[in-house]
């Protein structure tokens, strides 16, 4: 049952993940950035979270009406004010500036928070949990992994049923050609910068309900990212949520083999699967 | 006279520090259909680039309707109603043939062409329209190509070597449908490797050599020496 109970958990941290990779597969996807403050932008949201929780008396959950717009409106900014100057033939500009912002975003987090651990106060929601059969399940991370395929699926409907998608996937395809078509490219990578970063928020809030954090938790959140992105395959979104799954099972599993062992077997898992396929699980199927 | 609605005036383009285009000047006459010819690495695509906005230049150097658009940005150009059929088809692969006209249609300009306009000229896609872009024959790639141009009823369309790659009865077919395109008022660039396709469709016909306009001429009254002289440079 032990097994049974880590697979499970694990399955349902993996929608976490997933929430950690969508905005940077978005990202990569759309504009080839990849964005290496990623993890730091999802610590931001939790505290921003925290901010208005405490400012306002909200529920976090509730805080999100008020986070979300803000990282939107943070992401659309940042990428026409800076990220875009950065974009190019040479890959390494954007890695050296999204690391660069990674630590500016790192500091002002503790000038302004200290190093002090922080977690937001999501009452009743945090221990709350339903039994199924045997199993004793939390509301929060069953609410989590639910988001999370709402998100994905919100997302696979803005990529492909969308005019906005349509322009995505064009200046995806073709950033020359997109432009000849009427698409300001400055603003398209924008808007997909805020719906990353809109993404960032929802999973940042509840990382911030989920876990204590401080300032400095930014860089493994990228790592869990990455992996669920590289398993679940670049560009595809469906696969990211598995990516998520994979590596929230091997965690847990790992975990129940030797608490020592639970980031480990994560990684493990996904330098397996680098190894074996080194396009992901669901690579996209390009033309 | 009227004024042209395209005028280049020394139009210079560069690559880094590579010069591919020396003050090349060029007047296009609204409604009309002018053929640009010139041996591989005149720089045809280089003039196409420039004006669509994809090479930015000095602002001056180029004005349409009057206005100078030199260094404007390809989306303000394009919205302005200059279209291109970019050398080798370029559509979007992750797109259906249907998304590709769609987004073709992007720039909300208003005039006759629309999703079924297109399907009505070129019906073999109205059966592909759901169909991966790059699942369509070569042809049929380069009627989407076309389409998408349309779709923003532009007022001038440039063609980039709209033959390249194609079989000659799929050639003839496309410039068969031509008039049908340019018909109702529009302004054509037509560059095009096949000489006496190019001069059959058009009214005028510039060559371009090394980055130059070694001729201008109407295209009925241009000889075959003038023209391969103005290819190969002076025999
Ligand atoms: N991206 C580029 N970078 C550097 N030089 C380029 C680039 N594109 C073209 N050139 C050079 O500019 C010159 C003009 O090229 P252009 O593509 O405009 O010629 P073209 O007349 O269209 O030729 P073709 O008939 O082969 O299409 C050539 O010497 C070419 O090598
Ligand atoms: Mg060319």
């Amino acid at each position: 049952m032990e097994w049974v109970n880590a697979v499970v958990q694990g399955t349902l941290l993996g929608g976490l993940y997933a929430l950690f990779a969508a905005g940077l597969s978005l990202i990569f996807g759309v504009m080839r950035l990849v964005n290496i403050a990623h993890g730091d932008l999802i610590v931001l949201s939790a505290y921003l979270g925290l901010t208005t929780t405490v400012a306002l008396g909200v529920h976090p959950l509730l805080a999100l009406v008020l986070v979300l717009p803000v990282m939107a409106l943070f992401g659309y900014v940042l990428q026409r004010v800076l990220l875009n100057q950065t974009l190019g033939q040479d890959i390494l500009p954007p890695l050296l500036v999204t690391f660069g912002l990674s630590v500016i975003i790192q500091n002002a987090l503790l000038e302004t928070y200290t190093a002090d651990p922080q977690k937001m106060d999501a009452g009743a929601l945090e221990t709350a949990s339903v039994s199924v059969g045997p199993l004793a399940l939390g509301v929060l991370p069953l609410l989590t992994f639910g988001i999370a395929i709402v998100v994905i699926a919100g997302l696979q409907f803005i990529f492909y049923r969308t005019a906005l998608g349509r322009a995505f996937r064009a200046t995806s395809d073709n950033q020359e050609v997109a432009q000849l078509m009427g698409l300001n490219k400055a603003h398209i990578f924008g808007l997909a910068m805020a719906l990353a970063l809109a993404v960032t928020a929802i999973a940042g809030v509840l990382l911030g309900i989920r876990t204590s954090f401080d300032p400095s938790i930014g860089g493994a959140r990228l790592i869990f990212g990455f992996e669920a992105v590289i398993i679940g395959g670049l560009g595809n979104l469906w696969g990211t949520l598995i990516g998520g799954i994979l590596l929230g099972v091997s965690q847990t599993v790992g975990a129940a083999i030797s608490p020592g062992f639970q980031l480990l077997a994560g990684h493990i898992t996904f330098l397996v699967i680098l190894a074996l396929r080194p396009n992901g699980l669901f690579p996209r199927i390009s033309g | 006279m009227p004024d042209p609605i395209l005028a280049l005036h020394g139009l210079d383009a560069f690559y880094g520090d590579f010069q591919a285009l020396y003050g090349v000047d060029m007047t296009v006459e609204e409604g009309e259909i002018l053929a640009i010819i010139g041996a591989n690495g005149a720089g045809k695509t280089t003039l196409l680039r420039s004006i669509s906005g994809l090479i930015r230049n000095a602002p001056e150097q180029i004005l349409y309707r009057g206005e100078a658009i030199g260094a404007g940005r390809p989306d303000v150009i394009a919205t302005a109603g200059i279209a291109m059929v970019p050398e080798g088809r370029q559509l979007f692969p992750s797109l259906s043939v249907e998304e590709n006209l769609m987004i073709g249609g992007r720039t909300g300009r208003a005039g006759p062409w629309n999703l079924s306009s297109i399907y009505k000229l070129f019906p073999i896609l109205d059966e592909r329209r759901h169909q991966a872009s790059t699942s369509l024959s070569g042809g049929q790639q380069q009627m989407v190509a076309i389409g998408r141009a349309l779709m923003s009823n532009p007022d001038i369309i440039l063609f980039d070597e709209i033959s390249l790659g194609l079989a000659p009865v799929i050639i003839k077919d496309i410039y068969a449908a031509l008039p049908n395109i340019v018909g109702a008022g529009m302004t054509a660039l037509i560059v095009e490797q096949d000489i006496s396709k190019a001069l059959s469709v058009s009214a005028r016909v510039y060559c371009l050599q090394e980055g130059r306009v070694s001729l201008e001429g109407r295209s009925q009254q241009v000889s075959r020496e003038e023209i391969s002289r103005a290819y190969f440079g002076a025999s």
